[in-house]
C-alpha cells in the first residue's frame, strides 16, 4: 500500500540476502519528498452510505478514500449533504482557536514557561470534526493530539493553559505532565501517558454503556505508530465480539518521532483495512478534509448509537510538527515534507473552501483569527498572573499525597507529616 | 578491570553507553541493538546513534512500538544464539513486556533445564528529575529484582554504564540495564536550582576507550568512612554525596551498582565497621529494594547495629509533575536521616 522502500541494501547488511527488512521511508533529510506511493483517489467518488448498511457495504472504502473537498476548495459528491454550514462554521471556530491556543503554548515553551508541549499541527480538523460529529454524555477517549476536541466541548483555554503551567489553578493540581488533561464535564478521558491503553478503555466504556441499555457512545483514538502495541488488536477484538457501541479512529499521520507507519504495518494494509478484518465495518478517510471527517464520524456514531456495534475510522493525515518540543524532526525527515503533502493543510482548505463556496469572506475569517489570537493572549496572561510551574503560585506540594486512594493510608499519612505537611 | 587502558577520554553517560554498545558490535558480530527510534535516529535519548550507520540495518534498528514484541523477539533471538541489546524508550513504559520479561526471560534457562538460555540486555532510562512526570520518571527495579532469573543493574556514572554494560552484555543471563536519564548529561545532587554539572570534571567521566568491564555484583565505596554506611545506586548516589558533604556526618557510602547480583560482602563489613546503616533509593518506600536491603543488614549484622536502620525513599505515590522536588529525596533529606541515624543511641 502506502509504499516505502526496503532497507535491503543497507551498509554492511550480511543477511540481507536472506530477505530481512528494516522498513525505511522513501526521504530522509536532505532527500525531495516522496508521497508517489500513495493512492488518495478522488473526492466525491465514494458512494454515501446508510448508517445501517451491510458491513460488506464499506469494502471500497478500506483501500480508498472518502473525500469530499478538492485541493480548490470545492465539495463533490454526496458524503457533503450530511454536514451543514452551521457545523463549518462551527468547525472553522474551533480550528483557528486550535491552533491559535498550540501557536501560543509553542512560544511560551520556547519562552521557557513550559517545560514541555505537543501540538497538533495539520491534524486539527480530526478532533474538531470528531468532538462536532459526537454529543453531550458520550466520551472521546483522546491522545495529546486531541485538544482540537476540548474547543467544540466548550473548554475555556485557560484551564488548559493552567494544567500545562502546573499552577495554583491546574484542575489536576500539578499531579499530570503538560498537556495529559482531564476534562470529564467536557466528554474528555484522563489521558494516559502510556500510548494504546485507551483503546480498550474506549471499548469497555462502550460496553458499559450497551449493557446499561444507554445510548451513549465512546470514541477511541490512537496514533499510527501506536497500534503496535497489543492494546490495539485487542480492543479492536473486543469491540467486535461484544458489538461495542464505540468509534475506533486511526489517526494516521505517518510517523511515530522517527519512525514511519510502515513499522505499523501500514505499508502492507491500510489501518481499515486490518480493522476490517476483525469483523468491524471501517473507513478510510482524509483526515485534512474537515467535512469528509464530520460526514464519516456522524455515520458511525449514528450506526454505533443504533445498536449496531463498533465502527473503524483511519483518518489520513500527517504530522505537521516536531513530535513534542522535545523533539527535532529535521534530524529524519525532510524539512520540505510538511509543505508537500498532498492532501495540503486543513484550516487552509476550509478557509478556500468557505470562501469559494460564498460562505464567509476573507475579512470574516481574519476577524476570527483576530479573535482567536486575542482570546489565548489573554487566556495566557491570566494563567501567568496564577504562577508557573517554577514561579508564582505554584500547584500546592501537600496536593501530591491526595488522591492516591479515595481515603489516604495511615502510612502515606505518616509520609505526608514526614515531608512536613 | 579484565584489561587495563591507558587512554582515556571525558565522556557523558549518553557517550559511554553509545560507547560500549559501539564495542560490543565491533568485538562481537551477534551483538545487535533494536528498539523503538533506536535505528536511524539513534534513540531519543541518542545512546545508540550512529550504531545503524556503522553496523548496518541488520544489527541496529528501529521497532514497532510494541514492548512485548520488543522483549518477545529479542528473547527469541537470544535463544537462537545472537546477544539483542535492546532498548525500552523510559522505565514506564516496560510494563508491556512484563510478561515476556518476567514469565519468559527469566525462566528460559530454568524451565529448560539449561537447554535454552536467554542472554539479552533490556536498557532502559529510569528515575525521575527531569519534570518528565508519572510516565517518564519510575524507578521500577523492585518488580525486577523480585523476580528470579533476572540480573538488575543501575550505574551512576559514564564509567562505570561502560563497563557494566560491556559485562551486561558478555553475562549469559537476562540483564536489566537501568540508565538513570537525571545522570546523563551529568552528576546530580539534587538542586535542580543550581547550574548542571557535566561529566567533565568529575573523575568518572573520565573513560578509557576500547573494552573494559566493571563485573556485576561488586559495589563501590564511593567514600570511605566510619560512622554509618550509606547503601544507594543510581541518581541517589550523587546525592548521598551531597548530604554527606552538607551534614558533616562521616558516612561511609556505597554505590551498590547492581542489585542482583548483590555485594553482600560489602555491605556486611561496611556495616559491621559502623554498626549503623542508612538506605537511599528514588523509588517508593513500600515494597522497595530498601526493604530487602533492610532485611538483609538485620539478618547479617543485627548484634553490630547500634542504631534502627533508616530508609530514606521516593514516598508512595505516583511520580507527580509539579512537586517532583517534594518527591524527589533530595540531600535535605538524607541529611536528616544521616544525622538522626548516628545520633541514635
Ligand atoms: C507504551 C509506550 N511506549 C512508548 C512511548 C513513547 N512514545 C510517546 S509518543 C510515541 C510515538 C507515538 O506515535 P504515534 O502513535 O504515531 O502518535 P503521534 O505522536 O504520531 O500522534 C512514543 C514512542 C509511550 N508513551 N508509551
Ligand atoms: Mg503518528
Amino acid at each position: 500500500m502506502d509504499g516505502f522502500a526496503d532497507a535491503e541494501n543497507m551498509t554492511g547488511s550480511k543477511t540481507s540476502d536472506r530477505g530481512f527488512r528494516v522498513p525505511q521511508p522513501p526521504a530522509r533529510p536532505g532527500e525531495a519528498p516522496d508521497f508517489s506511493n500513495f493512492d488518495f483517489g478522488e473526492p466525491g467518488k465514494l458512494p454515501l452510505l446508510d448508517a445501517e448498511a451491510p458491513v460488506e457495504a464499506f469494502e471500497p472504502f478500506h483501500d480508498g478514500l472518502l473525500r469530499v473537498l478538492d485541493m480548490d476548495g470545492k465539495a463533490h459528491g454526496d458524503w457533503a449533504s450530511m454536514v451543514s454550514e452551521e457545523d463549518l462554521k462551527e468547525a472553522l471556530t474551533a480550528m483557528i482557536r486550535t491552533r491559535a491556543f498550540d501557536q501560543r503554548m509553542m512560544r511560551a515553551q520556547r519562552q521557557g514557561k513550559t517545560s514541555f508541549y505537543m501540538q497538533c499541527l495539520g491534524e486539527e480538523a480530526i478532533a474538531v470534526g470528531c468532538a462536532l460529529a459526537l454529543r453531550d454524555g458520550d466520551m472521546h477517549f483522546p491522545t495529546y493530539r486531541q485538544q482540537g476536541i476540548l474547543f467544540v466541548n466548550g473548554i475555556d483555554p485557560e484551564a488548559m493553559m493552567n494544567q500545562i503551567y502546573s499552577n495554583k489553578k491546574d484542575p489536576l493540581e500539578g499531579k499530570q505532565l503538560p498537556v495529559l488533561y482531564s476534562f470529564k464535564d467536557n466528554g474528555f478521558f484522563t489521558i494516559s501517558g502510556n500510548l494504546g491503553t485507551q483503546w480498550p478503555q474506549a471499548v469497555g466504556w462502550a460496553m458499559a454503556s450497551a449493557i446499561k441499555g444507554d445510548d451513549k457512545i465512546a470514541m477511541a483514538y490512537i496514533g499510527d505508530g501506536a497500534t503496535a502495541e497489543g492494546d490495539w488488536h485487542q480492543g479492536n477484538l473486543f469491540a467486535s465480539v461484544y458489538r461495542a457501541p464505540v468509534i475506533l479512529s486511526v489517526v494516521n499521520n505517518q510517523w511515530a518521532i522517527s519512525t514511519t507507519s510502515a513499522f505499523a504495518g501500514a505499508d502492507k494494509n491500510t489501518f481499515a483495512t486490518r480493522m476490517a478484518s476483525y469483523g468491524l465495518p471501517a473507513l478510510r478517510v482524509d483526515g485534512n478534509d474537515i467535512i469528509a471527517v464530520i460526514a464519516a464520524t456522524r455515520l458511525a456514531a449514528e450506526r454505533a448509537r443504533a445498536g449496531l456495534g463498533a465502527v473503524a475510522i483511519e483518518f489520513l493525515t500527517y504530522r505537521g510538527g516536531a513530535h513534542s518540543t522535545s523533539d527535532d524532526p529535521t534530524k529524519y525527515r525532510p524539512k520540505e515534507e510538511l509543505g508537500s503533502w498532498p492532501l495540503g493543510d486543513p484550516l487552509d482548505r476550509l478557509k478556500q473552501h468557505m470562501t469559494v463556496s460564498g460562505l464567509m469572506t476573507d475579512e470574516e475569517i481574519a476577524a476570527l483569527e483576530e479573535a482567536a489570537e486575542k482570546e489565548m493572549r489573554e487566556a495566557e496572561n491570566r494563567a501567568e498572573e496564577v504562577g508557573l510551574v517554577h514561579a508564582g503560585e505554584g500547584a500546592d506540594p501537600a496536593k501530591m499525597f491526595e488522591k492516591v486512594y479515595e481515603e489516604m493510608p495511615g502510612r502515606l499519612l505518616e509520609q505526608k507529616k514526614e515531608a512536613g505537611f | 578491570m579484565s584489561e587495563t587502558l591507558s587512554n582515556t577520554r571525558s565522556m557523558n553517560m549518553i557517550e559511554a553507553i553509545r560507547d560500549a554498545h559501539d564495542v560490543a558490535m565491533e568485538r562481537d558480530d551477534d551483538v545487535v541493538v533494536f528498539g523503538e527510534d533506536a535505528g536511524y535516529f539513534g534513540g531519543v535519548f541518542r545512546c545508540t546513534a550512529g550504531l545503524q550507520e556503522k553496523y548496518g540495518a541488520n544489527r541496529c534498528f528501529d521497532s514497532p512500538i510494541a514492548e512485548s514484541g520488543i522483549v518477545g523477539t529479542g528473547i527469541g533471538m537470544a535463544a537462537y544464539g545472537l546477544k539483542p541489546v535492546i532498548e525500552i524508550q523510559f522505565a514506564d513504559y516496560i510494563t508491556p513486556a512484563y510478561d515476556q520479561i518476567s514469565q519468559e526471560a527469566a525462566r528460559m534457562r530454568y524451565r529448560s533445564n539449561g537447554e535454552f538460555t536467554c542472554p539479552i540486555v533490556i536498557r532502559t532510562p529510569t528515575g525521575g528529575g527531569i519534570y518528565g512526570g508519572q510516565t517518564h520518571s519510575q524507578s521500577p527495579e523492585a518488580i525486577f529484582t523480585h523476580v528470579c532469573g533476572l540480573k538488575v543493574v543501575i550505574p551512576s556514572n559514564p564509567y562505570d554504564a561502560k563497563g557494566l554494560l560491556l559485562a551486561s552484555i558478555e553475562d549469559p543471563d537476562p540483564v536489566i540495564f537501568l540508565e538513570p536519564k537525571r545522570l546523563y548529561n551529568g552528576p546530580f545532587e539534587g538542586y535542580h536550582d543550581r547550574a548542571l554539572k557535566g561529566w567533565k570534571d568529575h573523575e568518572d567521566g573520565k573513560v578509557p576507550e576500547g573494552y573494559y568491564t566493571v563485573p556485576l555484583g561488586k559495589a563501590k565505596t564511593v567514600r570511605a568512612g566510619k560512622d554509618v554506611t550509606v547503601l544507594c545506586y543510581g541518581n541517589m548516589v550523587h546525592v548521598c554525596e551531597a548530604a554527606q558533604a552538607e551534614s558533616g556526618v562521616d558516612a561511609e557510602i556505597i554505590d551498590l551498582r547492581s542489585l542482583i547480583p548483590l555485594d553482600l560482602e560489602a555491605i556486611e563489613a561496611s556495616v559491621k565497621k559502623t554498626g549503623r546503616c542508612v538506605i537511599v533509593h528514588e523509588a517508593t518506600k513500600t515494597s522497595g529494594f530498601g526493604g530487602e536491603l533492610m532485611s538483609l543488614v538485620q539478618e547479617r549484622c543485627f548484634y553490630h547495629l547500634e542504631a534502627p536502620i533508616v530508609r530514606v525513599t521516593g514516598w508512595d505515590t505516583p511520580y507527580p509533575h509539579a512537586q517532583e522536588w517534594t518527591y524527589f529525596p533530595g540531600p535535605k533529606r538524607v541529611g536528616d536521616a544521616l544525622k538522626k541515624v548516628v545520633e541514635a543511641k
